[in-house]
């Protein structure tokens, strides 16, 4: 068995996964910059947990409620959001992020400034994988169909779309409305396996820190998402315990690592591209001066 | 009744007015040229028949439905479709892709159909696989289907707009400089090309600068000059047109 650090650490990147998927549909393919998905994650995980705590529904169903609680949300903020563009868009999102920390830091039913307490420890590693899954097979099945072309169409060119027939704000509103549903999710395992919830976590910096994984693993491509998100959890905590000198440090070279990655490949780790076993294949391949029968595009 | 009516149109931005009191029709089954000098306003008409501008004054009526208030992807599913000046394909996609997207609004799948693969999905999507290689070898790019738009040369770059823009399966086609930047060999694959369609039975309207191109395809021509019809006939009768002349040449 692996060590109870470990079990909590690939606990933490299974969430994040979930967290980055849902943000690389709406920022990486359907291209709307999102600085507030740490609000959508801190509504799933306050209305998951305060039904499991001050209700007694089982986990499960309010783990989904949570997430379905957070997609709403993302259809009401993203119906009148979506109509702007760009740098307009992000700090309106990132605007509700902060309404939405500050409103969970003053009302009761959420315990305030003390955060929700008293949540029972349900989620586990079956579940953080089960869920990390699932929301790998139905971002990669709504890339490849024609919902996601038209996503990806309105990231390339919204104009061009719209004359194309595509709907432009519905198929926005309707990236918004899965990721929100992912960050719910990701937001209830989150809350049953810290056991506790505070505003604090979910601020401008976790919204950030998510982007960061998107962006790091390469707008647009789904496996980047999940080596972003892993790559960006396990940093910190391979800095402390691999460099036992310089720990006290370690988020400086955190950063360090973000900017020289980002002048290294602007483009994130996968750029748009997905990783695939047969591509690395035919990569050594070629490397050992093979001819192969089948080209890879690269 | 004419295929598309457009009745007393003026657009203004501030105090440019772009067109001016315009009225024109494109009757079924022909290719309608509307020609004028740089900045004449011809562009400006598309993006009020698209819906992408609200015109100040006046309307267009497709097969007698007002189109004005349309938003443009609605436009799109009810028959017309245009390509743009400056090439705007989704560059970073494939070919195929592309094809795929204009085809939008002739296929279903929405959200959850998409994501469970259920079989009607899987049919629509093989069926509009072929229906899309089908157009791609119409234009001539068979075999490019799984190449970057933005990889393709200029010539081929604008038949890959055509052919997504067929996608939709248009009965109105809004051409805007098909033949810009094409050498002459491109150009008149290009009048080959658009012939073809209008013998397919769809409409055209075509703004273009190579006279040649003009002259050459349209059964009729309407000149804009800053803003304003300035002439409205058959191709032999506007080159005589002394309006017309002058708006080209300048007075000697």
């Amino acid at each position: 068995m692996i060590s109870a650090y470990y079990y909590n650490l690939l606990i933490l990147i299974g969430i994040n996964i979930i967290l980055a998927l849902g943000l690389n549909l709406i920022t990486g393919y359907t291209g709307q910059l999102s600085l507030g998905h740490a609000a959508f994650m801190s509504v799933g995980g306050y209305a998951s947990g305060i039904l499991t705590v001050k209700t007694g529904i089982p986990f499960l169903p309010a783990l989904v409620i949570g997430a379905l609680v957070a997609a709403a949300l993302g259809f009401l903020v993203g119906l009148p959001t979506l109509r702007l563009r760009g740098d307009y868009l992000a700090i309106a999102t990132l605007g509700f992020g902060e309404i939405l920390r500050v409103t969970f830091l003053n009302l009761e039913i959420t315990g305030g400034p003390f955060g929700l307490r008293g949540l029972a420890k349900e989620t586990n590693g079956l579940i953080v994988f089960i869920a990390t899954v699932i929301a790998l097979v139905v971002i990669w099945s709504l890339i490849n169909s024609r919902v996601g072309r038209a996503m990806i169409a309105i990231r390339e060119d919204e104009v061009a779309a719209e004359a194309m027939g595509i709907n432009t704000t519905r198929y926005k509103v309707l990236a918004f409305v899965v990721g929100a549903f992912f960050a719910g999710i990701a937001g209830g395992l989150y809350a049953h396996w810290f056991r506790y919830l505070n505003p604090a976590s979910f601020g401008f910096m976790k919204s950030i820190e998510i982007l960061c994984m998107v962006v790091l693993g390469g707008l647009g491509s789904t496996t980047g998402a999940v080596v972003g998100a892993a790559t960006l959890t396990y940093a910190p905590e391979f800095l402390r315990s691999f460099f036992p000198v310089i720990s006290e440090y370690r988020m400086l070279f955190y950063g360090a690592l973000l900017v020289v990655l980002m002048l290294l490949r602007p483009q994130g780790i996968m750029g748009t591209s997905e990783f695939s076993p047969l591509k690395v294949y035919h990569w050594i391949r070629s490397r050992q001066g093979v001819k192969t029968t089948v080209g890879s595009d690269s | 009744m004419p295929l598309l009516e457009i009745k007393n149109l003026t657009m203004r931005f501030g105090g440019l007015t772009a067109v001016k009191n315009l009225t024109m029709t494109v009757e079924e089954g022909e290719i309608r040229s509307l020609i004028g000098p740089n900045g004449a306003g011809k562009t400006t008409v598309f993006n009020v028949l698209t819906g992408i501008y609200q015109p100040s004054k006046g309307n267009a009526f497709f097969q007698g439905r007002e189109i004005c208030s349309l938003r443009p992807y609605q436009v799109t599913s009810i028959g017309i479709t245009r390509t743009f000046q400056n090439i705007r394909l989704f560059g970073n996609m494939t070919v195929l892709d592309n094809i795929l997207i204009g085809m939008h609004t002739r296929t279903r799948s929405e959200l959850l159909a998409s994501v469970l693969k259920v079989r009607a999905t899987r049919t629509e999507e093989a069926e509009a696989r072929d229906q899309a290689r089908e157009l791609l070898q119409f234009v001539g790019l068979a075999g490019k289907e799984q190449e970057l738009a933005r990889n393709l040369p200029y010539g081929q770059q604008r038949r890959l707009e055509i052919a997504r823009a067929l996608g939709a399966d248009p009965k109105l086609l809004l051409l805007d400089e098909p033949a810009a930047g094409m050498n002459p060999q491109e150009t008149s694959d290009l009048m080959e090309l658009i012939t073809t369609i209008r013998a397919m039975g769809r409409t055209i309207l075509l703004i273009e600068h190579d006279m040649k191109v003009v002259m050459n395809i349209s059964d009729r021509v309407a000149v804009l000059d800053y803003g304003e019809k300035i002439a409205d006939s058959t191709p032999q009768e506007v080159q005589k047109d002394e309006k017309v002349v002058k708006a080209y040449l300048g007075e000697g």
